[in-house]
């Protein structure tokens, strides 16, 4: 599904991925942890296509191809998603439309009909109902005034909605409640199935208790220093970074 | 014949030895201005006296005036013995859409123009059983049950020459500005209305349904008077771009609102902007517009949608003269590419109790500069008047600017007022949010940006506001890499 070698990659003339290698096949769950700073939002930003962001070695590539010159929305036409670490305030754009034109821009580019107003609502309403939010949320600004914990529970609205293939989850877990960390880990783990990928990066264990990870990553100054199973997770709440580093 | 018309009749034979190709039966006259010229556009036009005389007082008064200066815009000065001020209604035929600037077609297309009106807009001669033709006609027989004029200016003088005669320059006299005292000079047609006493006028009144009556030129007369307890709501302009030959516009509407009574004015605008990389042949659009709320309980509302013209110059106002009137103004105003946009309002509050509400959305893209300049002020007489301002600015890319100038003057104590401004920028991190969920970047700029004027198309008639919201994504498309 994502098959990432040796990516050097950097913001404004600063390399942050210093030889990242990560293969994820379909299916599968990675969880990718480390400190503030290592890079993770960077990868995230790179296998997504952000300008601004540079790569000077290597290749990613998606479902067998090399993406590294894609614009970003083509990606996302592809079924590539990301669960932004910040959400970003959209003021005046509603919800609704906004989702549905999303939505319906996929659709197209599927080759499916567009749906209207009417079957565009009949499927969100399930999935609110699913991750247990209101229906005023629809008439909202894409995350106007919206709580830390909602936007991160809007973000999974929409990837529900849109059926990625490859969801990127950049730290979702935080800024959620207990109740709502167990709900988005329910529509997470509901939506797992032999086709679609996953990338989740948090800093907490918690989250992979409830979405259990086929590999976890420890990713240290742009490099994965360690790979293994769910309980690498468990041992590094325990003893930290600290051992892991040369 | 009358010693007057003798005089004329004297002096256009003069003008003729000295030069001028035409007859009195041509359809253009040369280039030049002068009390001559003058003279043989009220003559042509057949006007009565009174208003030649109006237009030679405005004319020797223009004579002494100079070019403001004050707005933030910038063009090669205007050459006004190089323009023709009088040309019939005649526009080049063309035989089909093939003759036609494929450019402009593509917009028209984007816009969901159909053919038919389409080969209108471009002057492409078209069939008699015309849709809109045949839909004007109902369109009067309907107005006219209901008592309501609505004529082009040259009718309204030659039919309603008293109602004119009463109006004419009591908004906006002769000698207001630089621009609205040539048009007074000067001005060959534009619309009048009228509505008694009581009416709701049953229908939007549109300049679109007078697009093929007469050509209102480049020096446009508009004058509306809703009388005691009547309303209408005026269109103005429509979204398909509009190309012109004259490049100086300089129009002037009149609104007057007696006793209970609402004028509803929206304009689209959007006249050519110019060559996009050097904004080369682009309208030059210099307006006046006000309103007057005469008596008590008046309203009027201006909305305006900007989207065309090089320079833009233009303040729609009102004068809340009677107790209790209410003044709005609702604008978005886009510059593209190098257009320059110098526009807002003025509200002056006389009567007590009087209430003002300034919405203004300026967007700037490419090159272009934008100012909002409004003012507000409060006379001594308007007991707790109130006001409400609020400009907002959104920039795309870095090459643009926007400027906001609110002068507030208020000479009562109990006066309320409110202002409110912000300059945001779409940013990269929206159109990046926008692009990851598959949205192109246009899309996403027309999502924002119809956001961000939602407060004002909400005040467009339905069909308006929709197509106002097309002529946005058109006008802003590619204002993003
Ligand atoms: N635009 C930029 N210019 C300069 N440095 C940047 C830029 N963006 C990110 N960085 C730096 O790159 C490094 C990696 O940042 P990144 O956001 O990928 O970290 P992260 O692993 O996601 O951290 P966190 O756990 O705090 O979210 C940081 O040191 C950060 O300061
Ligand atoms: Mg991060």
């Amino acid at each position: 599904m994502l098959d990432i070698q040796d990516l050097h990659a950097g913001v404004d003339n600063k390399e942050i991925l210093k030889g990242l290698s990560l293969n994820i096949k379909p299916g599968e769950m990675h969880a990718v942890m480390g400190r503030n700073g290592s890079g993770k939002s960077t990868l995230s930003n790179v296998i997504t296509g952000r300008e601004g962001y540079y790569i000077s070695k290597g290749d990613v590539r998606y479902k067998n191809e090399s993406i590294i010159e894609w614009p970003p929305e083509q990606r996302a036409l592809a079924g590539l998603f990301m669960s932004f670490q910040y959400p970003v305030v959209m003021p005046g754009v509603n919800n609704t439309y906004f989702l549905k034109s999303a939505l319906n821009a996929k659709r197209k580019h599927n080759g499916e009909k567009e749906l209207d107003a009417a079957g565009f609502l009949k499927l969100i309403k399930e999935k609110l109902t699913e991750l247990d939010m209101d229906t005023s949320y629809l008439q909202r600004a894409v995350n106007d005034g919206f709580s830390g914990g909602e936007k991160k529970r809007n973000e999974v609205l929409q990837m529900l909605t849109l059926e990625p293939e490859l969801s990127i989850l950049d730290e979702t877990d935080s800024g959620l409640d207990i109740d709502a960390l167990k709900i988005i880990a329910d529509g997470v783990n509901k939506y797992r199935s032999p086709e679609r990928s996953f990338l989740v990066i948090t800093h907490y264990q918690r989250l992979l208790k409830y979405i259990e990870p086929d590999v976890v990553h420890v990713l240290i100054d742009g490099k994965i220093v360690r790979s293994g199973g769910k309980e690498l997770a468990i041992e590094l709440e325990e003893k930290g970074y600290g051992w892991l580093e040369s | 014949m009358s010693n007057d018309q003798q005089i004329i009749d004297s002096n256009i034979n003069k003008e003729y030895e000295y030069g001028f190709v035409t007859d009195i039966e041509s359809e253009t006259i040369p280039p030049g201005l002068n009390e001559e010229v003058i003279r043989l556009i009220s003559h042509k036009k057949e006007e009565p006296e009174w208003l030649l005389e109006w237009r030679l007082k405005a004319y020797r008064h223009w004579k002494k005036m100079k070019t403001p200066n004050w707005a933030k815009i910038n063009y090669p000065d205007i050459d006004y013995q190089s323009i023709s001020y009088y040309s019939a209604p005649k526009k080049k035929e063309l035989s089909s859409l093939d003759e036609v600037d494929p450019q402009l077609l593509e917009t028209y297309n984007k816009l969901g123009i159909p053919l038919e009106e389409q080969k209108m807009l471009s002057g492409v001669a078209v069939d008699a059983v015309f849709d809109s033709v045949s839909i004007a006609t109902t369109f009067k027989d309907e107005l006219k049950k209901a008592g309501v004029i609505f004529c082009s200016f040259s009718e309204a003088v030659k039919d309603h020459p008293d109602l004119v005669q009463k109006y004419l320059g009591t908004v906006v006299p002769y000698t207001d500005n630089y621009f609205a005292t040539l048009n007074s000079a000067v001005f060959t047609d534009g619309s009048f209305v009228y509505i008694p006493k009581g009416v709701k006028c049953p229908m939007e009144l549109s300049t679109y349904f007078r697009i093929n009556e007469a050509n209102t030129g480049q020096f446009e007369r508009t004058l509306i008077i809703a009388d005691e307890g009547s309303h209408v709501s005026y269109l103005e302009g429509c979204t398909a771009p509009m190309r012109d030959e004259n490049q100086l516009h300089a129009a002037v509407v009149e609104l007057v609102a007696h006793k209970d009574s609402t004028i509803k004015y929206s304009t689209v605008q959007n006249w050519y902007p110019g060559h996009p990389d050097t904004g080369e042949g682009g309208i030059y659009n210099f307006v006046t517009k006000r309103g007057t709320c005469l008596e008590d309980n008046a309203r009027i509302s201006w909305t305006q949608v900007e989207t065309g013209s090089a320079v833009t110059w233009k303040y729609p106002s009102c004068i809340l003269k009677g107790d209790n009137s209410v003044g709005e103004f609702y604008s978005v105003a886009v510059t593209n590419h190098h257009q320059q946009a110098d526009t807002g309002t003025k509200m002056i509050h006389l009567g007590k109790n009087t209430k003002s509400t300034i919405i203004s959305k300026g967007i700037s893209a490419g090159k272009g500069q934008q100012t909002y300049r409004g003012e507000v002020k409060i006379m001594k007489g308007a007991e707790q008047a109130r006001n409400f301002s609020q400009c907002d600015s959104i920039l795309i890319g870095d090459s643009c600017g926007a400027h906001t100038f609110p002068y507030i003057d208020v000479r009562n104590p109990t006066a309320q007022m409110e202002h409110e401004a912000t300059t945001s920028n779409i940013g990269e991190d929206q159109l990046f949010y926008c692009n990851q969920r598959g949205i192109s970047s246009d899309d996403a700029v027309s999502m924002i940006v119809n956001g961000f004027c939602k407060e004002v198309f909400n005040e467009l008639p339905m069909e308006f506001a929709i197509e106002a919201t097309k002529l946005m994504e058109v006008t802003l498309e590619g204002s993003v890499g």
